[in-house]
């Protein structure tokens, strides 16, 4: 199971990254969403996989005396999940805008502004 | 000490941001909540400030949870300083911001979107969880991808694709970095971290995690190979956003960098040598791309990336003195940009243009405006009683006494492109004769009512006379920014207030 996620983790990021360098903007949304995919899934295999029960533990129990799934890395796959999501609506409703005022989809035609000093 | 006030000035901002949500057609209210909420949460953080000299350290455990567990915040000299010129500019920027931008921009929900985004900043300097700091990033590009694409100009939405792509490529690489650390530690909490981080074995894990997150926040805070996209959107919002953007910004990167690579990472040889070189590449490309550039908002682009170099370079001495300069030159140049991208939103509304070639003539219009200028050029250049010069002293003095001699020599260069740019500046906008007549339509100053020129001037005034300030009270920002240096170089007492507060 770790191997196969490492492969994935490993995958995700290098098509993200390939994806990034491409000159159409929607493959550029797609590489992020990708980057943003593999980091969820990289904090998911580092966590330590196990199989475990949830985590509540009574109190009148000193000891562990089975094994627990750590909470705290599924606690920041969900919290980077909700913002990789508004940040990836907003990215895509900035795409559109871009699209329609620019009419191109090709990121080599957003140099304009920088020729002008 | 343990105390709740130090979410304060965070939550004033959250408040007034919620009340704001509630008058979202009427302009005025808008405008006046924003000003009164921006007066009380710098009164708070002026509070703030004083109870962490006076004190040490603050803390608080959220919820009650003790300090490995729970979520940390942590109020320190370094986070007090940040804190307070975050409301101090951020005062600023309201009151400027209520008379310079167009009421379209403030329907939309500009005031808004900048308490959210003001909140963030402050929540990032006062947290003591790494990823809490993650969050409280995110909170602030959000709000800042919105306020740059606010008004939907073309020229805008090319500057925020870049903007916004380099920002969540930070995000994802600082969050790769985050889940590394908690793979290898088991902990977030800031404090804690530091610890666990000493026992890893497996140094060179270490190295790359701590290098990962120079990345993150090196692209967050444009240095060297991927500052690009800074001058490509800085120039695009109105005025009063890039002033935010420009002050502070990217000075919430080299925070997040001073905190981490002070009190989680120790740095080694290897580090501190790439830092050397960053900076130096740093500090050489903003020098050069101001060179030939026209725009006043342009130059000062890569000025602020020009400046970062400092700020690096005195992360990469690691001397408890360079500290000192980095945070006296982080003072410094937190106010100056701001209030010369504030400066340049009066010019543009005076010429109608920020193009130096095609300004001219100020200084015989406007000359007291033009004195006030010559001030803030004076002190971005550093001219000796002003607040730019005693950091960059202590910077150039430190850096010889380390026979770092590259970086000097990258450190004056800089030094000199600046001083060349700011002479370029004010000969060409003040002192020529203006290439075409002055007509009334060109100048959209005069026609505004005494109160539009007031809040348009007052912010300016007021950061100038902190400039002024800083420079001829030079001995007690020293001694603030040696207290802060300090603090930054035993991390333990800052471990040790955070682990052992008790409820």
């Amino acid at each position: 199971m770790e191997l196969l996620l490492v492969i994935l983790v490993g995958a995700f990021y290098s098509a993200g990254i390939y994806m990034m360098f491409r000159r159409s903007m929607v493959k550029l949304l797609l590489g992020l969403l990708l980057l943003g995919n593999g980091a969820n899934i990289l904090i998911f295999l580092i966590g330590g996989i196990t199989k475990g029960k949830a985590p509540i533990i009574k109190p009148q129990n000193t000891e562990f005396l089975e094994v627990y799934a750590d909470p705290v890395p599924q606690a920041l796959i969900l919290t980077a999940i909700v913002i990789s999501f508004a940040l990836t609506a907003f990215a895509i409703v900035l795409l559109k805008r871009v699209y329609t005022t620019t009419g191109s989809d090709d990121l080599d035609s957003l140099n304009i502004q920088d020729l002008d000093i | 000490m343990t105390t709740n006030f130090i979410l304060a000035p965070v939550l004033m901002h959250l408040f007034t941001a919620i009340l704001l949500l509630f008058f979202w057609q009427k302009v005025f209210v808008q405008k006046v909540i924003s000003i009164v909420g921006n007066s009380i949460a710098f009164i708070l953080c002026l509070r703030l400030f004083e109870m962490t000299l006076t004190n040490g350290y603050l803390t608080l455990q959220l919820g009650g949870w003790q300090a490995p567990f729970g979520i940390t915040f942590m109020a320190d000299t370094l986070s007090a300083i940040m804190v307070l010129l975050t409301a101090l500019v951020s005062l600023a920027v309201g009151i400027y911001s209520t008379s310079s931008l167009n009421i379209s921009r403030i329907k939309f929900g500009y005031f808004f979107i900048f308490h959210f985004l003001v909140m963030g900043l402050l929540g990032a300097f006062l947290t003591g969880d790494i990823f809490n700091l993650y969050v409280w990033f995110e909170v602030v590009i959000i709000s800042s991808f919105i306020l740059l694409t606010v008004g939907g100009k073309k020229m805008q939405m090319e500057g925020a694709i870049k903007y916004v792509t380099m920002n969540m490529l930070a995000s994802v690489i600082f969050l790769t970095a985050i889940g590394i650390l908690y793979g290898i530690t088991g902990t977030l909490n800031i404090a804690d971290l530091a610890g666990k981080v000493a026992q890893v074995e497996n140094k060179g894990l270490v190295t790359v995690t701590s290098l990962l997150f120079f990345v993150g926040f090196g692209i967050k805070s444009a240095v060297f190979p991927l500052y690009f996209w800074l001058p490509s959107a800085y120039h695009t919002p109105p005025s009063a956003i890039a002033a935010i953007f420009g002050g502070l910004l990217t000075k919430m990167g080299i925070y997040a960098m001073l905190r981490v690579f002070t009190v989680v990472f120790q740095p080694d040889h290897f580090t501190l040598t790439l830092f050397s070189v960053i900076a130096i590449l740093t500090l050489i490309t903003g020098a050069l791309g101001t060179i030939n550039k026209r725009s006043i908002r342009r130059i000062l682009s890569y000025l602020i990336v020009c400046h970062i170099g400092y700020l690096i370079a005195g992360l990469g001495l690691n001397t408890e003195l360079a500290f000192v300069a980095v945070i006296f030159y982080l003072i410094h140049d937190v106010i100056v940009k701001s209030n010369f991208f504030m400066i340049s939103g009066i010019i543009l509304k005076m010429r109608e243009t920020v193009d130096i070639t095609r300004l001219g003539s100020l200084l015989k219009d406007y000359p007291k405006f033009s004195f006030m200028v010559a001030l803030v050029l004076f002190s971005l250049i550093g001219i000796p009683p002003l607040s730019g010069f005693w950091p960059k002293v202590l910077l150039f003095q430190e850096t010889f006494k380390q026979e770092n001699y590259v970086l000097l020599a990258a450190l004056i260069v800089a030094s000199f492109v600046t001083l060349f740019v700011v002479i370029r500046i004010w000969s060409e906008a003040f002192w020529k004769e203006s290439p075409k007549p002055i007509t009334e339509e060109i100048d959209h100053f005069r026609p505004f009512s005494l109160s539009g020129k007031i809040a348009l001037i007052a912010p300016v005034i007021g950061l100038t006379a902190v400039s002024l300030f800083i420079g001829l009270n030079a001995n007690n920002v020293f001694k603030l920014a040696e207290k802060a240096a300090y603090e930054m170089k035993h991390p333990e007492i800052y471990i040790n207030n955070v682990l052992s507060t008790k409820e």
